[in-house]
This record gives structure tokens, sequence and C-alpha cells, in this order.
């Protein structure tokens, strides 16, 4: 066991092996309660595995990595009990309606009757939707669907949050009250760990971890990272975040050699 | 296991079905068309074959004999053939399906009591209706062969002379003989098979096609509840489909029912959970609905139609094929359906099949609980 403390999510060694690629190599991290975590990398460099485990998804091949103090490979059930997840493709049934949806994952949840009456107006309230609870989600625009996962995740209310790729597919204007919402619920002491490749969308992080063939290449604030940029590679004035990646990704590829395609 | 999860997939899964046409249709109204179809089509009685008579005779003796084919229920003459090209024709266009051609000697060889032999030629393209009217045929002209005897004995003045040996037949169980009587028993089976095994297969793997099964595999929600509470809803369709199925039976087809229907209830709901199972298993293996209902269809669709004993007799088949019956579930459930129905038999002729539809049932609930449980950890 890791001596958990403040700590919501504590990787430690994790790895992930598919025959004899490796997805995930090593991965080390620690993730603070109240604390948004963000995932930064390419597709395919093994942030979903990773989210996957760390779910109690996916059993790692390799190393630990507790939960809400929950062992990821022994209890995923308890794990499973104590997040809130949602996939890039905020998974709602379209053919049930706003509100059906809710009530599912009310159920789902086992949220005792009297405190579902008060989740589910605030999930409504919070997507935006108390005039659509007859909708089929199916016709719901992009934000409010995801709005809606959101709040379909969180109706129990569980310490640690996870978001795979949760703004891909929303328009800008979704994006930001989302945004919004992720800081409101940091705020309130909820741990939010997500994923991403969008650079611009990694500067609302707290924390970043920079993930590039299945290895954890860099850790800390978008500030400290942005610091560490070579002083060629920032040509202009402030180096970015998508700088700081690029000069990392090669430095570590100059140092590999030649490498075979990214897999996966 | 938690009843507040169960109950909560069960609510979604019944609204799916009521926000979709297909499922609607495949549960409710394809039971019924097959039903009517089946009831009303598919019938192996032979009754008033359609027979073309050519009479060289043109005897009192050869029109009795004509008029005995004639007053059976079997036969019903339906052309008077002058030449054998007349015959020919009937037979080749399918108008009649056998011709009677009695010879011109007839009468004089009944008279002066030496054999005589009349012809029947038959379209055998359909070899078990031909069969059957041949059988018909020869009882029709033994009849009349015994008569036959029997006025020239007394005409040689010899009394009380009997024919040496008839036989006292009774049916029992179906006593006429109707195959409508054990089709539609033998049809609920199949159908609660297929509908039930396609229902399902579509539901896991529709969570699985449309991202939804990602979802659920992150919430604490577990095999068991997943699979019950996804069975729930399926299980009612099937049991709807059932009540239907009886009652077309009893008011459209008039077909006795003469066991306990509770009893018939009680184990078609076992065998229902077995069929259910199977098709949620196809489900989970084959992660889109396409292929699943595929599987589904080929697994059941020809063991229960040809292998049931539904309307092929299981003795009748050679014995490698009799082997495989042993296998296949909807065999011991027609032979539950059916000896509820017509023979009305209880529990106790029927525990060993109710026995074995009972380790179906379990098999395939705890397969698909293990193979879900495995896919989800």
């Amino acid at each position: 066991m890791i001596a958990s403390g403040e700590l919501s999510v504590s990787a430690r060694d994790l790895t992930r092996r598919f025959g004899d690629f490796v997805a995930v190599n090593r991965v080390r991290f620690d993730v603070r309660k109240g604390e948004v975590f963000g995932f930064l990398g390419p597709n395919g460099a093994g942030k979903s595995t990773t989210i996957r485990m760390l779910c109690g998804l996916l059993a790692p091949t390799e190393g630990e990595a507790t939960v809400a103090g929950f062992d990821v490979r022994t209890q995923p059930e308890l794990v499973k009990k104590h997040i809130g997840y949602m996939s890039q493709r905020f998974s709602l049934y379209e053919d049930l309606t706003v509100e059906e949806n809710i009530d599912f994952f009310g159920g789902i949840y086992r949220i005792p009757p009297g405190k579902m009456r008060e989740r589910k107006e605030w999930a409504i309230r919070m997507a935006g939707l108390p005039d659509h609870l007859r909708t089929r989600a199916a016709h719901l625009s992009g934000g409010w669907k995801q709005r809606l996962a959101l709040g379909c995740a969180i109706l129990h209310e569980p310490p640690v949050l996870f978001l795979d790729e949760p703004t891909s597919g929303t328009d800008p204007i979704s994006r930001r009250s989302f945004w919004d919402l992720v800081y409101s619920l940091s705020g309130a002491g909820t741990t939010v760990f997500l994923t991403t490749h969008h650079m611009d969308e990694a500067e609302y992080c707290d924390r970043l971890g920079l993930v590039y063939r299945g290895e954890l290449v860099a850790m800390g604030t978008p500030g400290e990272l942005k610091a560490g940029v070579p002083r060629e590679r920032a040509e202009g004035i402030a180096p970015t975040l998508e700088d700081m990646f690029v000069s990392l990704v090669e430095a570590r590829d100059r140092a590999a050699g030649p490498v075979a395609e990214v897999r996966g | 296991m938690k009843a507040q999860r169960l109950l909560a997939v069960s609510r979604k899964e019944f609204l799916h079905v009521r926000r979709d046409p297909r499922s609607l249709g495949l549960g409710i109204a394809i039971p019924v068309v097959l039903l009517l179809l089946f009831g009303y089509v598919l019938t192996l009685d032979v009754d008033r074959v359609p027979l073309a008579v050519r009479d060289l005779s043109r005897t009192p003796e050869s029109r009795k004999l004509v008029s005995r084919f004639e007053g059976s229920r079997y036969f019903q003459v339906a052309l008077r053939a002058e030449g054998p090209p007349e015959v020919e024709a009937a037979i080749d266009d399918g108008r009649v399906l056998a011709a009677l051609v009695i010879p011109e000697d007839f009468a004089a060889r009944v008279r002066s009591d030496r054999p005589s032999v009349v012809q029947l030629l038959l379209d055998a393209s359909e070899a078990n209706t031909a069969t059957i009217a041949l059988g018909y045929a020869e009882a029709v002209v033994s009849g009349y062969s015994a008569d036959l005897e029997v006025r020239w004995a007394k005409a040689k003045g010899l009394q009380g002379i009997r024919p040496p040996l008839d036989v006292h037949s009774r049916v029992w169980f179906n006593t006429d003989l109707e195959s409508r009587n054990f089709i539609v028993p033998g049809l609920i089976s199949v159908i609660m098979m297929i509908i039930a095994a396609l229902l399902t297969s579509l539901t896991v793997a529709r969570e699985w096609e449309q991202g939804t099964m990602e979802q659920l595999v992150a919430t604490p929600v577990t095999g068991p509840e997943l699979v019950l509470g996804k069975l729930l809803p399926y299980f009612v369709i099937g049991m709807v489909d059932l009540s239907v199925a009886v009652a077309m039976g009893k008011y459209l087809f008039h077909v006795p029912m003469r066991g306990s229907l509770p009893l018939l209830f009680g184990i078609a709901a076992v065998f229902l959970v077995g069929a259910l199972s199977l098709g949620m298993l196809f489900s989970v293996a084959a992660r889109s609905q396409l292929p699943a209902s595929q599987m589904a269809m080929a697994f059941t669709f020809l063991p229960a139609y040809l292998l049931s004993g539904f309307v092929f007799s299981i003795d009748s088949m050679p014995p490698v094929v009799r082997a495989v019956t042993y296998l296949v579930p909807s065999r011991y459930f027609v032979k539950v359906i059916k000896g509820i129905y017509l023979k009305g038999v209880g529990l106790g002729t029927l525990a060993l099949d109710t026995a074995l539809l009972l380790a179906f049932g379990a098999a395939m609930l705890l397969a698909a609980t293990r193979l879900i449980r495995m896919k989800i950890r």
C-alpha cells in the first residue's frame, strides 16, 4: 500500500503490455485531492490505457495504483463506486430522454430516493436542461450531451472524476462552460484527472503529465514546463506548451535513435 | 447483487424495447404471423385427393367401386377421363393427384370369380401425399374386395361368413388425427426459442456498438445484475408471446388442451430463461448486433425446426442425427408441450425432460454471466 494522506490518485511503476507492445511503461505520479491533473500526449501515447487501468477496467501488467484509497488491482469494485468516468463518446442512451438517462445512472449508483431528487435537480440545472426533461438524448447538441453525460457520471458525488478526452467534438463556448464546471468541482474538493491532446486545453490544468510512447516524459505545472524549454526553441517571446512538447519529444527521439512507427 | 441496480437495468432495457419498433415487431408481431402462417399453411393431412377415373368397364360393378372412392372423405373425383392422354394431361398440370383405371374385363372377372386388377396412377412428386393417398386407395379397394368375397360366399350358400381378420383401431391423444393439433404446440416451442434468442442477441451487442458499454463497465454494476436485469423485460415479452400463442391455439385453431396450463407455463418459463440466456451469450461474445443475431439464428432456427421433433419425427431419423437431437433443448420442450397439450400428462412423466431443461437454463445463465464478467472486469 502507498500511504495516501491527501493523495487521490497514485501510480507506482504502472505498466501495461499487450503482447510485446508496451502501451504504458513504468508510469509513476501522484495527484492531490482537489487537483485538476491533465495527461497530455499524442494519440496512441497510452493516455486511455492509463485511465482504463485507474478506473479498474483493465488490470495492470505490472506496478500498482490506488484511486480514492483503493487498490485498482485488488479492489476494482470499490474503485468503481468512488469514481466518476466519462468516456470521449459521452455514452448516453440516445433513445432515452434526459430524465430517463439520469434516473438510470441514479439507480446504477444506488443513490437513495430522497437524495436522488436533490441530485437530479442539480444535474438538470447544471446541464442547463430544465426545459428538455422529456427530450431524447439523441436530439441534444454536442455541448448539452457532454454536460448531461458529466452530470450522469457524478450523480453519486465521487471524490475522483476521470475524463477521457472530454472536450473532443464540442464548440468553444461549450468548452468554456465545461471548464467552469470542472473548476467548480475541483474547488469543492473533487479530484479531476483528464486526458487531452489539445495544447490550449492543457493550459487549464493545475498540473500536467506529458506522455509519449507509453512513458511519462515530464511533469509539472504548465508554467514550470514552459520554463524548461531550451532558448533556441522559443523563437518568439513566450514559449508555448507546444514548443515545450515538441522539444521534449525531439530530444527523446534523438536519444533513442530511429524508432519504429508508434503503434496503437 | 443489488436489487436497485438490477431494476435500473431492467427499466432502461424495457424503455429500449418500447422505443424500438424493430424489437417490438420481433417480439410480438413475428410470433403471431408465424403462428398464423404455420397454423394454416403447414398441414400434413391428406384430405380429398383429386382423382381422375377412367372406367372402361362401364358396369354396375365398376360403378360400385368408383362410388366407394367418391364416398370416402379422402378422395374427390375431379375428372371422368375418356382416354390415356386425358389422364396424363390432368396429372401433368396438377388437376388430379391420382388416377383410377378400371379395365374392360373388370366386371366379367369379378362375376366369374377370377382375380381382377385395377390400376392406380399416382403423382409422387409429393412423396408424402402420394404415400398417404396410396394407403387410402388400397383401403378402399380392399374394403370392396372383402365385400365381394362375403357376397360370393353367401351366394354359395355359406352362412355367417365374415372377413377373416379385422383391425379395430382406436386413436389416442389426437383422435381426429389432425396434424394441426401437434403442429401448433410444437410451433409454440420453435417460436419461443427463436424469438427469445434473437431478442437478447441484440441487447448487449447494441451497448458495445453504441459505446455505452464503455460507460457501464466503469460503474459498479456487476455481471449478474446486467444479465438478469436485461433478461427481465424479454422474459415478460416471451411469456406474453406464450399466452398469445396458447390463446390462438385454443380459439383460432381449436387445439385441445388436456393437461395443466400452469404446468405448461412453469416449464415454459424455465425453457425461456435458457433460450434468452443463449441469445445473451451470443450478444456478449459477438460484440456487434449483426453477427450476434446471425449466430442466434443459425444456432436456434434449424435445430429448433428440424431436430426438435416438432414436425419431423425423431424416430425416423438416421441414428447419427438422432444422437444429435439429444443436444437440442427444443427437443425436450417439444416433448413437454406435446405431452401436456395432447396427452394431458403431469410432471411425473415429464420429470426427466424438465430436469434437463432446468440444467440447460442454469448452464446458459451461468455462461452468460461468466462471459460478461470476463469482458467487463
